[in-house]
């Protein structure tokens, strides 16, 4: 590449980062603006203040936030949890076997992947009030599952299939039964892809709102998208910008925190030297 | 250790293609024996059959007299190297060997010992404590044997270990393998599609022909006496020469001159009017240094030599002829089987390093006619095979593993006595 390419390179994507990151940067500035300065019609706050987060941390409206990021972290784990475990036996059956209906289940996962949030919000709103899963864990857990699911078993299918099955054979014949074969060499081998699909699965949970706001009402189980919309401000005159700002500031640091933990552990490659290079 | 036994052995795939075709076939306690023949002929299904990872469609597998057909690998207690190693990329070289030994409990000083004294074996104990991304081909090779012997498992099975390897490592892998196994003296089945290391690793080599036995002999057996025209072929190279020849009496005449056979022979080949040939390299050589004594034995001729290499110890010469276009076609189907693309026919020969035959020349070739075969070219059946010459090659074959085997025995018991000691001391 010439130097001219290369500084061209640089200043792309200098310029895209910015664009990309600058709704960010306004959120954070807002976030630490006081109510009376969020109008000073400049980028930067004229004074540094914490307000905003006091507010939603220890303030009125810590009643709402703090349930609600404890539902989110709680709901949205266990939906991960649930739907990394069952995606990874699913893609492994996928990957390896040959059985009847496999392309109708692929395909099925993909239809329930694409399919309208929306138009099932409305039914399930019904079917959770009667049977009892309206504004409980559970009740967002399942319609979590439907929405990771899919994605799921569709990446790590794809991750079981780049393992030489020769591992797989090699561990029988080194005498282990099949679940050995798969905890002790399918399973680590996977672990990237693994790691990856939670990530994926975690972030779908964690930005969802549809299903947040329709099928909760109470901080009993209301995750933190749906308590960002329902934040008022002192007054009825006052928009509660700086303590929402604040508040998308908090609800985005696990997600960054969660990509710069596990990004040491999606490291591609991981099965050179398993077979000949 | 243990001897395995297959009998009518079947292996039809989905579309009903039999990979594997009625085999029948014994292999000794201790013996090391060679599955051999070109891509597609169902020397690995076979191979994956006897350790369990491919199912058998009929026929019985018995493993030190046990039937084996519905036991899954791990209770057949084989260990196997694969082609490409399959080692496990995420665990050390030292918990490579384990794997094994870790899935049957074994106790961990006992694990180490064991892992020690293989490495020991492999010289590997540098190597330990990396991972098998960081080694070279020939040091995962090592591994994936060292994995295989760590236990005492009833045999071993190779498939084709030594085929992503350069040419100079594969020489030496060729006979480390040897050496181990006459020094364990276990139960091993090779499979190979490279005939070097069928000649020099097997004690008995079955040569394989789209999913059936051809022969089943000792190397020097299936080289001078196969069974057909496939088995001549493929062993031996540069491979064996086959001229047309038509018989009257006791004469053959072909491209080169006539042959004269025995009485044996021509008794053999009486009644056929059109035959095959196959003379081996080394049965010619230039005229001119052949001394006066063994003349007589064969006969000379005279032929335009294409091409000459040269090659230091031995020089090649290769001598276009004529053949009918039956024959040309049968020839060419051949090679083809054997996976080779002869396109002219010619005679490969070898003549000494220190002849002066010229390219392009007219030269005179002896060729000693004791040795060669007449082939149905039909059939491709070897009319001329000496079956007792045969069986007694084998026979000597025989006694020879035997011989080893027990020396292996002798030398392990004492080996462990040592070792046992010095785990003491």
């Amino acid at each position: 590449m010439s130097t001219k390419e290369k500084s061209w390179w640089i200043v792309a994507g200098v310029a895209i980062a910015l664009y990309a990151l600058s709704p960010i940067a306004w959120i954070v500035s807002l976030s630490f603006k006081a109510p009376s300065d969020l109008a000073n019609g400049s980028f930067l706050p004229t004074v540094f203040s914490t307000e905003n987060y006091g507010l939603i941390l220890n303030g009125e409206a810590s009643d709402l936030f703090l349930p609600a990021l404890r539902n989110s972290f709680g709901i949205c784990l266990i939906a991960t949890f649930i739907s990394c475990v069952l995606s990874m036996f699913a893609a492994y059956a996928i990957a390896r076997l040959d059985f009847p209906g496999k392309k109708f289940i692929l395909g099925t996962a993909l239809a329930v992947a694409i399919f309208p949030v929306i138009s099932i919000v409305t039914p399930l709103f019904n079917l959770w009030r009667q049977i009892g899963l309206y504004d409980t864990w559970p009740g967002l857990i399942i319609p979590y599952l439907s929405l990771t699911l899919p994605l799921s078993i569709w990446t790590m299918s794809a991750f079981f299939r780049e393992i030489p099955w020769e591992m797989e054979q090699a561990a029988q014949v080194d005498g282990a039964t099949t679940w050995q074969a798969f905890r002790k060499v399918i399973v680590p081998l996977a672990a990237p892809g693994v790691f990856t699909t939670a990530i994926i699965a975690f972030f779908i949970a964690w930005n969802d709102f549809v299903y947040g706001i329709s099928l909760t009402s109470t901080g009993a189980s209301r995750p933190v998208p749906a308590a960002l919309g329902l934040f008022s401000g002192a007054s009825q005159f006052e928009d509660p910008t700086g303590a929402i700002a604040a508040a998308a500031v908090i609800v985005t640091i696990p997600v960054v925190v969660l990509v710069l933990v596990f990004q040491r552990r999606i490291v591609a490659g991981l099965t050179n030297g398993a077979v000949k290079g | 250790m243990a001897s395995i036994q297959m009998k009518n052995i079947v292996k039809k795939y989905g579309d009903g293609f039999p990979a594997v075709n009625d085999i029948s076939l014994d292999i000794a306690d201790g013996e090391f024996m060679i599955l051999v023949g070109p891509s597609g002929c169902g020397k690995s299904t076979l191979l994956r059959m006897i350790v369990g990872l491919e199912d058998i469609t009929s026929g019985d597998m018995v493993i030190g007299g046990d039937r084996v057909n519905d036991k899954a690998p791990r209770d057949r207690n084989l260990s196997m190297v694969f082609q490409n190693y399959a080692l496990y990329p995420h665990m050390s070289v030292y918990e490579n060997i384990a794997f094994p030994l870790r899935l049957a409990k074994t106790p961990d000083d006992k694990v180490d010992r064991l892992v020690k004294e293989a490495a020991d074996v492999l010289e590997l104990h540098e190597h330990l404590e990396r991972k098998p991304a960081n080694l070279s081909g020939g040091q995962r090779q090592r591994v994936a044997m060292g994995r295989a012997i760590v236990r005492q498992a009833e045999a071993f099975l190779f498939d084709e270990p030594l085929s992503n390897l350069d040419a100079k490592l594969r020489g030496q892998m060729r006979t480390e393998i040897a050496r181990l196994q006459r020094r364990l003296g276990i139960t091993t089945v090779y499979v190979t599609h490279d005939q070097t290391e069928a000649m020099t690793l097997g004690d008995r080599v079955c040569v394989l022909r789209k999913g059936s036995i051809q022969q089943v002999a000792s190397p020097r057996e299936l080289y001078e006496q196969p069974v057909n025209l496939f088995v001549a072929g493929f062993i031996g190279s540069p491979p064996m020469n086959f001229l047309p020849a038509t018989v009257q009496g006791s004469t053959l005449t072909t491209p080169f001159g006539t042959i004269e056979l025995d009485e044996r022979r021509a008794a053999a080949v009486a009644g056929h009017d059109l035959l095959l040939v196959g003379i081996r390299p080394e049965y010619f050589e230039d005229a001119s240094l052949v001394d006066d004594a063994k003349k007589h034995l064969g006969s000379t001729f005279t032929a335009r030599v294409d091409v000459t290499e040269w090659l230091g110890d031995q020089q090649y010469a290769y001598i276009p002829y004529d053949a009918p276009d039956t024959i040309r076609d049968r020839l060419r189907e051949l090679s083809k089987e054997l996976d080779s693309e002869e396109l002219r026919t010619q005679a490969i020969v070898s003549i000494d390093a220190s002849s002066r035959i010229r390219e392009g020349r007219d030269a005179e070739f002896w060729l000693d006619s004791r040795k060669v075969h007449v082939f149905d070219p039909e059939s491709g059946v070897n009319l001329t095979r000496d079956e007792q010459a045969g069986a007694e090659l084998t026979r000597m074959a025989d006694e020879d593993r035997q011989e080893q085997v027990a020396e292996a025995a002798g030398g392990l018991t004492g080996e462990r006595t040592g070792g046992s000691g010095s785990t003491a001391a």
